[in-house]
């Protein structure tokens, strides 16, 4: 018999705010254990929560960027549970009226090739909801210690349908959903400060059936990486036990990305009863129509978007797309550089983006916005290439120097000799005449039309001048003797 | 002229101001009564009389340069320990909580201090203000000061008992379902328990959060008023902290003369009052007539409920706000706890009582999976219908009389079956469940010479119409000037 997976997906997002969600303290990372703390996170006796409007804000905007339905009303009930890492031993989060409603995450699945665009598909969200993140637990040897920096960070819970059908689908859900938030400035979605936090809710069904099978809900998948591979391993577990005759039973699973095994954690006899009611502490949240539409003025375009917006405006192929939207501050950076180089030079923009200024940003280890090379250097460095002001190995060259000092590619070239030769003198004429005599093949292949045999004068011609010609002329004074006879 | 530390504020307002006393002369008065009476009524958990003395010498320098800043500038006032006063112990009169010291002021600290006041002693209560006689307090049961072997009520018992006694000259209590307007009745002084989101709850440790309300205990209406003055306001930092302009509550005392509308709710009048409070609230209500007030029977037909309901709510919401004290940050912590588990059951196994735990147990019940409609739901729908039966009521009056509690004060051990206790505030609960305004006036005694109380339930945030109307009783009558025994 044939599986099909069925995987729901519960996605934490911290949201990048200056406080916390319930009160002023700092909300960061990396400080020393219990400095982010004050009366209300360590839950003193007599402390309130009071809500941090940035926060909602931003799940604002999350949802209005993925589509959701934004509720007028909604309001923030208590989740109580006792556990060392929540200090008031219950959690205040959204129950049954979440903020975000609906809504969806479009994703691209791999295509046939690397530069082939793959199919896009929309997973459906159930919902989006606002909470405090917990704080970490520090486990030693005879003892666990407590850091309630974490606790108290507004923290968004993004859960989908029961919608993605495989690990690579929800890879590529992660994918998208993570390059949202990084571009609403919502989260920087870093996994390995736990900005970014997954669960997988999988089961499997014999194809084509309709209704679903018995839930495991696997924890700990601590990289996009992880998930890909948690839940194949679990659908794989899954399919083994089943086929070997055996029931899969309702169970949280802590994945080991390490080893790449899970075991069970709990039951679903040992569920908690979280014993939800509605928080007396806090009123309820109204989103009226301005609102919204402030909030609406602040969403960036997403990558889809772009990517499809970089097709018909710049006519760039997939392969430069698929590497310039998924950085905001890089899509930016090329729009720029376009801009000022003129839209038919786009392309070579793209190609200088992609191919050198990462390949010296990655070695240097720097972000774009570190850049020395300004969007408005580099589109002039493309126009002297287009002018045959200077060629491209010499561009080259001149480009790296630019990334290093950040002079303009003019002044590189002029102080390292390294533009193109003049265009009006009569050396040029000279080269190409003694180019023709020295290579009578090439000439005559080429009179009786063989376009490329114009190729072998060239390389003579750029080789009498040391490869400062300009090779436009070149090609022009070689056509006109040419065809002189 | 009665000593200073049986006065009014008012009285020792004009006293200081006329340089006929001072403040660090009161503050001394206050603590030596204390020293010298409160073996018997044992209303503090804690007093510091140094710091208070330090508090009350800067207060006469203040006024010395002329900058005194009103009428409490000076004036000793208790607070009950529930409410976190910086680097003052603060333990709810709980063993959970026997060490612990606020690192913080409350709003209502802060707001005392930035009038003046002097801030003193930590008042005795039942734990986490669960109970209506302090006998639930970890620390020990205040006695009433007009019948030692009699409980205060609770459970501000100690907040109502200091002020009789003369070892305040005004306290702060909480009030979740009577617990300021029952002990203020049962110890002959004024009991104010504010509309809910007139005064902030920051920092008072939370028993119900939806119906904690903080208020003030003083000897005379007037004083109500002038304490009131101080605490009332919006606060940021409590989300249900009420937006309202703020009245001049004492001035509306002379300028709102009446006569009002008062509603007398037959439901309040019924089976288990005790004749001698029914006869003292009537004659109070014989005495508004007298003034020109109309008198009109109203109907609260939800009142029976009352118990019911907000039995479900409070203790629901006291499982919830009591799980922070698990031992792992501050408070008790077991030392025989092996590990986290043990911690959460022995600590808290240890660290509450038995009405704490009782209510906690109740509470986690009610709001237990297949039982949060039934109960929790379904009370919140009740608590609508009798907050309802109130509003439609101020169609027609003023403002509501009732008792404050169906009898005096009784004897210690007297209510060991909760439920009985739980009656105790039949009167004062549907204010709480309502959010509304309630204030208890001393209105005479038995012939055995307990203090009975009348309740006077106002509009929400008409504070100033509620005490207005408090006041023409009080000032005519002035029980609560009188003064126990000891």
């Amino acid at each position: 018999m044939q599986y099909e997976a069925v995987i729901g997906l519960e996605v934490h997002v911290q949201i990048k705010t200056n406080s916390k969600m319930f009160t002023r303290v700092a909300a960061g990372y990396g400080q020393p254990e219990n400095t982010l703390t004050d009366p209300v996170v360590l839950a003193l006796p007599g402390v309130l929560p009071v809500m941090n409007k940035a926060a909602i804000d931003a799940i604002i905007k999350a949802g209005l960027l993925l589509g959701c339905e934004i509720a007028p009303v909604c309001k923030w009930d208590r989740k109580n549970y006792f556990y060392p890492d929540s200090p008031k031993n219950y959690q205040i989060s959204q129950y049954d009226q979440p903020i975000c409603i609906g809504g969806s995450v479009e994703i691209e699945l791999p295509g046939s090739a690397r530069n082939v665009m793959g199919e896009h598909k929309k997973i459906p969200l159930t919902r989006i909801h606002l909470e405090e993140d917990v704080g970490k637990l520090n486990h030693g040897a005879v003892d666990s210690l407590v850091d309630y920096n974490r606790a108290g960070t507004p923290l968004m819970e993004i859960v989908s349908d029961p919608a993605i059908q495989s690990a690579e689908e929800a890879f590529a859900y992660l994918t998208s959903l993570r390059a949202s938030m990084i571009y609403g400035g919502i989260s920087d979605c870093d996994m390995e400060k736990g900005q970014l936090r997954c669960d997988a809710n999988i089961s499997i069904r014999p194809v084509g059936a309709t209704t679903l099978g018995t839930k495991v809900e696997l924890k700990n998948l601590n990289s996009i990486s992880y998930v890909r591979d948690g839940i194949a391993h679990e659908i794989k577990r899954q399919i083994a036990v089943v086929q070997s005759g055996g029931t899969i039973v309702q169970e949280t699973r802590d994945y080991d990305g390490i080893t790449g095994t899970s075991q069970s954690l709990r039951s679903k006899e040992m569920a908690h009863d979280y014993r939800y009611f509605p928080d007396p502490d806090l009123m309820p949240v109204e989103v009226d129509e301005e609102w919204k539409s402030r909030i609406a003025a602040e969403c960036p375009e997403l990558p889809f978007p772009k990517q499809e917006r970089f097709f018909k405006q710049y006519g760039l192929p997939y392969t430069l797309t698929s590497v310039l939207v998924w950085d905001r501050a890089l899509a930016d950076y090329f729009e720029a550089a376009a801009a000022a180089a003129g839209s038919d030079k786009a392309q070579a923009v793209g190609n200088w983006i992609v191919n050198d200024l990462l390949r010296e940003l990655g070695a240097a280890k720097l972000t774009v916005a570190e850049s020395k090379v300004t969007p408005a250097a580099l589109a002039e460095l493309v126009k002297l290439i287009d002018a045959g002001t200077v060629l491209n190995n010499a561009a080259k060259e001149i480009f790296v120097e630019m990334f290093a000092t950040g002079d303009s590619a003019a002044a590189i070239a002029d102080r390292k000799g390294l533009k193109a030769a003049p265009t009006d003198t009569g050396e040029l004429e000279q080269w190409c005449r003694d180019a023709i005599a020295a290579n009578a093949k090439s000439a005559d292949e080429f009179r009786a039309g063989k376009e490329s045999a114009i190729n072998g004068l060239k390389g003579p011609v750029m080789k009498a001048s040391r490869g400062k010609a300009n090779p436009k002329l070149v090609d022009e004074t070689l056509r006109r003797l040419l065809a002189e006879g | 002229m009665s000593a200073l530390h049986f006065q009014t504020i008012a009285e020792l307002a004009d006293a200081l101001a006329a340089g006929t006393t001072t403040s660090v002369e009161l503050t001394q008065a206050v603590i030596d009564r204390t020293r010298a009476v409160e073996d018997q009524v044992k209303a503090f958990n804690s007093y510091d009389a140094d710091d208070a003395l330090a508090q009350a010498r800067a207060s006469d320098a203040r006024r010395a340069a002329g900058r005194a800043l009103g009428p409490l500038d000076g004036i000793p006032i208790g607070m009950k320990d529930v409410l976190a006063v910086k680097d003052q112990p603060l333990t709810a009169s709980s063993k959970m909580l026997a060490n612990f010291v606020s690192p913080y002021d409350a709003h209502v600290t802060e707001q005392l201090r930035k009038v003046g006041a002097v801030i003193w002693g930590r008042l005795n209560l039942d734990e986490f203000a669960m109970g209506s006689s302090t006998e639930n307090s970890a620390v020990h049961t205040t006695r009433n000061p007009y019948d030692l072997e009699r409980v205060p009520g609770g459970s501000s018992g100690g907040s109502a008992a200091a002020v009789a006694a003369g070892e305040a000259i005004a306290t702060l209590g909480s009030d979740t379902g009577g617990s300021i307007r029952q002990p203020a009745a049962l110890c002959n002084v004024v009991g104010l328990k504010p509309t809910y989101g007139l005064v902030s709850r920051y920092g008072l440790i939370a028993f119900a959060s939806s119906l904690d309300q903080v208020g003030p205990f003083t000897r005379t209406v007037e004083d109500a008023a002038i304490v009131l003055q101080a605490i009332a306001g919006h606060d940021e930092r409590d989300s249900t902290s009420f937006k309202t302009d703020i009245p001049d509550y004492r001035a509306a005392l002379q300028e709102k003369k009446g006569p009002w509308r008062i509603g007398i709710p037959k439901e309040y009048f019924g089976e288990g009052l005790d004749p001698e409070v029914a006869a003292a609230v009537q004659k109070a209500i014989d005495y508004y007539k007298s003034i020109g007030c109309e008198i009109k029977e109203v109907s609260l037909p939800h009142t029976e409920y009352g118990v019911a309901v907000y039995y479900i709510i409070a203790t629901a919401e006291c499982s919830s706000n009591l799980a922070r004290y698990d031992g792992v940050r501050y408070g008790h912590r077991s030392p025989d706890a092996k590990d986290i588990s043990e911690v959460y059951f022995k600590s808290r196994a240890e660290g509450f009582g038995p009405e704490v735990k009782r209510r906690i147990v109740l509470g986690t019940y009610v709001l237990s999976s297949g039982y949060y409609d039934a109960y929790y739901l379904r009370a919140q729908k009740v608590r609508t219908l009798i907050r309802n039966d109130f509003l439609k009521a101020y169609e027609e009056v003023d403002a509501i009389l009732t008792p404050t509690s169906p009898t005096p004060a009784f004897k210690r051990g007297a209510k060991a079956d909760p439920l009985a206790m739980y009656l105790c505030d039949v009167y004062t609960i549907g204010v709480n469940l309502a959010g509304l305004p309630g204030i208890s006036v001393p209105c005479g005694f038995t012939e055995g010479g307990l203090p009975i109380g009348l309740q006077l339930i106002g509009q929400p945030f008409k504070e100033a119409d509620l005490l207005a109307v408090a006041n023409a009783y009080d000032s005519a009558h002035n029980w609560g000037k009188q003064t126990p025994k000891l």
